[in-house]
């Protein structure tokens, strides 16, 4: 006769064992890049321009660079981002248009980078005349990660209860009031989530910086956002593939210091939304 | 006096008929109960008195509705003003993630700009007062108001309305989450605001529209088939089917 807890225990097992495969790759890339890495972070690397040729000195033109791009990013990508959430979620109605728009979004997240990176060239450096600089990769990065903030910025207007824009309502409060004093705050912790995700995208992308403002080798900080910048991703990728001889340490130096950004970046994100829930209380 | 007079009152909502030529009174000073089966119009019924059914897409009303002699079903309708006067308490307690107090001084806060805040505890304490909750709460101003229990939860929401100032309070089956004590003291509660308010209640629950109301009316699919005195209602009733809903033939 068969055994039908055998069965169940070898499916569990086998279940179990995928799940924790997840943890494997993720697990080595920590492993790998901290301990081949650390070595190299000191307060010269952290704080120093590149030296001999990239193969010494530090990484700062990099770090502030790419802390440029994220800021300039968001500056540009949250109001707008913020603003067609609540658009789309609170005032639009269910037409042609609105549909249209969505789709938009739903494409735009699929669009690989390198795509806005020829874009964010085409219009930002060329027709607006912006040049290889700050701003234009801000812009460019800022609509990479566009769909990513509206997206989840939709989902925490969405999961505001309606009985709560009702009662507003009910009280004399307008549309706008409602939305201002009523939904927006109890949306707010999970907008924050969702950017600082669509962050952690923009300090790590290469692609879209590629053509729009990165600078090969640049001994000094940039002055203005009309200025060239360095930045951690397309440095990792000169020293890793366009210098020779460069100390491996060096390399996994700076990788750690992209990936400790982007790890820091999700922590955040992740507290905010644990004290949420923890407070959440409908 | 009549505060609210329906005439020829239809509402569509897509292409179901919802309400049917609806005509009633609704006097000042006297609390008038709603009956009737589930899904007979009478929750939509009073949504129309606060336009809360212009929320829902595909909504078509016409006949008039008067309140103090105003059509309010007429376009040019401030619905700021109307909701202000003609407020609404629902099934569920649903008082926001804030603060007492905050949940009591909401509206006066988004409407009146720079109120001291002298006039804002003067609010709370007028309206926790009406509610007959003031004693209890004094102290714990500043707690979150989804900590208190589901029958204080639905006191404040009744002090967050009064706050406003309203003339008319509508409320949508306001018992259906409480138990029977809790029931019986927010019944009492309602007895004592129908001296200063014109109550109208929605309620499937026959027995609790016999205890607290003055006024009847029994709605069944979207016809109101029978309004009156709350006795003659349940003693004398004029029409078979209100007789047949009363006595439980079915419901």
């Amino acid at each position: 006769m068969k055994n039908p807890y055998r069965t169940q225990n070898i499916a569990f097992f086998f279940l179990f064992l995928a799940t924790l495969l997840i943890i494997i790759p993720v697990g080595l890339i920590v492993v790998v890049i901290i301990q081949k890495g650390l070595p190299a972070i000191n307060w010269q690397f952290l704080s120093d321009i590149p030296r001999q040729g990239m193969r010494a000195g530090g990484i700062l033109p990099a770090i502030i660079g790419t802390l440029y791009l994220v800021t300039g990013a968001i500056i540009f990508a949250l109001p707008i981002g913020l603003l067609s959430a609540i658009y789309l979620s609170e005032y639009a109605k269910d037409n042609m248009l609105t549909r249209i728009i969505k789709l938009a979004i739903v494409n735009l997240a699929g669009v690989p980078s390198v795509v806005y990176g020829l874009f964010g060239l085409a219009l930002f450096v060329v027709f607006l005349k912006f040049g290889a600089s700050i701003l234009s990769g801000s812009l460019t990065l800022g609509i990479m990660i566009l769909p990513v903030i509206i997206t989840a910025s939709s989902e925490a207007l969405e999961s505001v209860p309606y009985s709560f824009r009702e009662v507003s309502l009910s009280l004399g409060a307008s549309k706008w009031q409602t939305t201002r004093h009523i939904v927006l705050p109890n949306a707010l912790p999970g907008i924050l989530t969702g950017t600082i995700l669509g962050l952690g995208r923009a300090a790590g992308e290469t692609a879209p910086i590629l053509f729009t403002v990165a600078a090969f080798y640049l001994p000094q900080l940039p002055k203005s956002i009309f200025d060239q910048a360095m930045a951690l991703p397309y440095h990792l990728y000169v020293i890793s593939t366009q210098v020779p001889n460069v100390d491996e340490k060096v390399r996994y130096g700076t990788a750690l210091v992209l990936l400790t950004l982007v790890l820091f970046m999700n922590l955040v994100a992740i507290i905010i939304r644990y004290k949420f829930r923890k407070n959440k209380k409908w | 006096m009549a505060k609210i007079i329906t005439k020829n009152l239809n509402l569509w909502y897509g292409g179901f008929h919802a309400l049917k030529d609806i005509n009633s009174s609704f006097e000042a000073n006297r609390i008038t109960a709603i009956i009737g089966p589930s899904g007979c119009g009478k929750s939509t019924l009073l949504r129309v008195f606060n336009r809360m059914n212009d929320l829902i897409d595909g909504v078509r009303t016409d006949g008039e509705v008067l309140i103090e002699d105003t059509n309010i079903l007429n376009s040019q309708t401030d619905l700021v003003v109307l909701r202000k006067k003609v407020g609404m308490v629902f099934q569920r307690p649903n008082p926001f993630p804030l603060s007492i107090y905050e949940n009591i001084v909401f509206a006066e806060k988004i409407h009146g700009e720079g109120v001291t805040r002298d006039k804002l505890d003067e609010i709370v304490e007028t309206s926790l007062k009406g509610v007959l909750l003031w004693e209890e709460l004094k102290d714990k101003l500043n707690e979150p108001a989804l900590k208190l229990s589901l029958e204080e939860k639905q006191r404040l929401c009744i002090a967050r309305l009064i706050a406003v100032k309203p003339d008319v309070l509508l409320m949508d089956e306001p018992c259906s989450s409480l138990d029977p004590q809790a029931t019986a003291r927010v019944e009492e509660l309602m007895r004592e605001l129908k001296n200063k308010y014109t109550i109208i209640i929605v309620t499937h629950n026959m027995q609790q529209a016999a205890r607290v109301s003055d006024d009847t009316g029994f709605m069944l699919l979207g016809e109101l088939i029978e309004f009156g005195k709350t006795e003659e209602i349940f003693t004398a009733p004029g029409d078979r089917r209100t007789e047949d809903y009363i006595t439980g033939r079915y419901g």
